[in-house]
């Protein structure tokens, strides 16, 4: 039973993870940078529902559409002033500046907020569900399906949508989506729009949790959740699922029977393992070099 | 002709230690530089290693490695438990180049045993093994009793002072950029410049990029090992993965492949957070600022035009060539 349970919690933490590195595997697989900065766009969620809901105390219904719509438009005036003027930089360029973007909202935060943990407000109101010795917490319920919702819905998505097609058309041949009468720059910024509303999914379930948020609280989180892209391959979406899942059992499985303080480095040793074997990821393409 | 610019390319950065280091002993001798500005000498120095030999990696070998402050670490504690060990048997003189040179091979070591698997990676997923490896490092030293832990680790004999750290910076300055201009530096800028050319020329790419990679840590060892008998404690906190992207600003900034650049952007962005340091809260707003900007204007194609008005080196050209109005300029451009 108690291996049943830190399974489910693993699962819930994955599920986690999974939706932040949606974000990541998304805008790299379009933008072809890595968005340092978007383990901090979780923190400004939560801080968004933090103070909708406790500050301002709005209703919890209210405060998550409110908080993906702040988050989404973050995402996109990011985009916009940070990175777009890089579009045709050196890759190393772009990710100094989303470096100095996460910095840039981190402070940000510790200016407003201070550095004093805040506590999450209880908007998750799910009772535990009990199946005879198993008690399953309410807040993995809500995290475990909501995740699969949005991930069923982001696949179809993708697979599905005109503009699901185009992000598809943009991540493997920018200029000949270009040619092909796309939208590129809208495209990014959809996609970046997507990924902080993920973000902020991430953010809510991460507080609920956790119960405590601060100024830094994104960026473990955004660091494993980088982790876990490149884990399933980075560029593809049902590998940024796979791979956050499976960090996240990883984790909660060493901390419950290894050792807590060192369950970081068994995760990343595991990933260290995979990447030996599999040099692309568990679902990533390979690309054969051209000479 | 050729030749010459080469060896004053060269110079300017030893030049740039040089003077540093006359500044700083004037300075002090003459009691004009205050305690603020002598605690900054170390901590500059130690951001030059790091930067000038990250750039060996990043800048002429062409791979993101995100571990730096890992085998920094490795060298900082192998250093530091090295003089404590012998802290009664040897004098500091004969203590800290042994303890440096320890805290050097055994980076270098652990740089062997990542890099062998490792280095068959590459682009993005040589960067996340890196950074995974710098953070099994921190884990594994917080655990551990003989690092002291997560309280880290006291005692160490505070043998680093300035003297050594510039001494140490021109060592690594001049090591790394003769390194880059001898045949197997050159063979390191081919793999970057085309890995499937070089390889059919008959260079030994594995090798290459092991040697580039285990030079590069066994410097960022010897900069752990100056930071960790600088301060009385050292603790792994230090260096995760945060240090180890503050390392690759300074490089990233500073231009890739520039040594000269590494240096000043190692000592400008050590300054530039400490004299913000009255504005409190709003430093690191500012310090973040200004990194998204330089990143913009240097490399964005819309701030072309007001690069061109910050270019020391252009305008310096032009006010010689408008002296000089030689051929041998023009031809040059």
């Amino acid at each position: 039973m108690d291996f049943l349970s830190t399974l489910i919690s693993g699962l819930s933490l994955g599920s986690i993870y999974a939706l932040i590195a949606l974000g990541y595997t998304m805008v790299y697989g379009i933008a072809k940078m890595l968005n340092f900065a978007h383990g901090d766009i979780i923190m400004v969620a939560a801080f968004t529902v933090y103070v909708f809901a406790t500050v301002l105390k709005l209703p919890a219904a209210a405060t998550i559409p409110l908080a993906v719509l702040f988050c989404m438009l973050l995402g996109v005036t990011i985009e916009r002033i940070a990175y777009k003027p890089l579009r045709k930089a050196p890759p190393l360029s772009v990710l100094i500046t989303a470096i100095g973007v996460s910095y840039f909202l981190q402070n940000l935060a510790l200016l407003i907020f201070g550095s004093n943990q805040k506590s999450f407000p209880k908007i998750i109101n799910i009772p535990a569900l009990k199946l005879g010795q198993l008690t399953i917490k309410g807040e993995s319920i809500a995290t475990l399906s909501v995740s699969i919702v949005i991930m069923l819905a982001l696949t179809l998505f993708i697979s599905r949508s005109k503009m699901g097609k185009a992000m598809r058309a943009v991540s493997e041949d920018k200029e000949a989506a270009e040619l092909m009468g796309i939208n590129v720059n809208q495209t990014i910024s959809v996609t970046f729009a997507i990924g902080s509303a993920l973000a902020v999914a991430a953010g809510v379930f991460y507080g609920a949790t956790y119960n405590f948020i601060g100024p830094y609280t994104g960026s473990m989180p955004g660091i494993k959740a980088f982790v876990a892209a490149v884990f399933g391959g980075i560029g593809s979406i049902p590998g940024a699922m796979l791979g956050g899942i499976l960090l996240g059992v990883i984790e909660n499985l060493s901390k419950a029977y290894i050792s807590t303080e060192l369950s970081d480095a068994i995760v990343f040793a595991v990933l260290i393992i995979i990447l030996y074997v599999k040099p692309t990821g568990l679902l990533g393409r390979k690309t054969n070099e051209k000479v | 002709m050729k030749k010459k610019i080469v060896f004053k390319e060269k110079y300017i950065s030893y030049l740039i230690i040089v003077v540093m280091f006359a500044a700083a002993v004037v300075m002090i001798r003459t009691g004009t530089a205050s305690r603020k500005l002598q605690s900054w000498l170390v901590p500059i120095c130690i951001n030059i290693i790091l930067a000038v030999s990250l750039n060996l990696t990043v800048g002429f070998l062409g791979e993101l490695t995100l571990g730096h402050a890992g085998f920094m670490s490795v060298g900082a504690y192998a250093g530091c438990i090295f003089s404590q060990a012998v802290q009664n048997v040897m004098p500091a003189a004969v203590r800290f180049p042994l303890a440096i040179l320890v805290g050097g091979l055994s980076a270098a070591l652990f740089s062997v045993i990542i890099g062998v698997p490792v280095l068959r990676l590459k682009g993005d997923y040589l960067a996340i093994v890196t950074l995974a490896f710098g953070e099994i490092v921190k884990s594994i030293i917080i655990n551990l009793n003989i690092t002291g832990g997560a309280a880290g680790l006291r005692g160490t004999p505070q043998d680093s002072n300035y003297i050594w750290a510039f001494a140490l910076t021109l060592v690594t300055v001049v090591v790394i950029t003769n390194l880059t201009e001898s045949g197997q530096g050159r063979a390191i800028k081919a793999i970057r410049d085309n890995r499937i050319a070089a390889e059919a020329s008959g260079i030994d790419v594995t090798y290459y990029r092991l040697m580039a990679f285990v030079i590069a840590a066994f410097f960022a060892g010897v900069a752990g090992v100056l930071y960790g008998h600088n301060y009385s404690i050292t603790s792994a906190g230090t260096f995760d993965y945060n240090k180890s992207i503050e390392i690759l600003v300074l490089v990233v900034l500073g231009g890739l492949g520039s040594i000269r650049g590494s240096i000043i952007a190692a000592t400008l962005l050590y300054i530039l957070p400490e004299v913000l340091r009255d504005l409190q809260d709003y430093r690191m707003i500012i310090y973040s600022v200004v990194l998204i900007l330089i990143m913009i204007i240097n490399s964005s194609e819309q701030f072309s035009s007001v690069k061109e008005l910050l270019d020391i080196r252009k305008a310096f050209r032009k006010l010689f060539s408008e002296k000089q109005k030689g051929e041998a300029l023009n031809d040059q451009e």
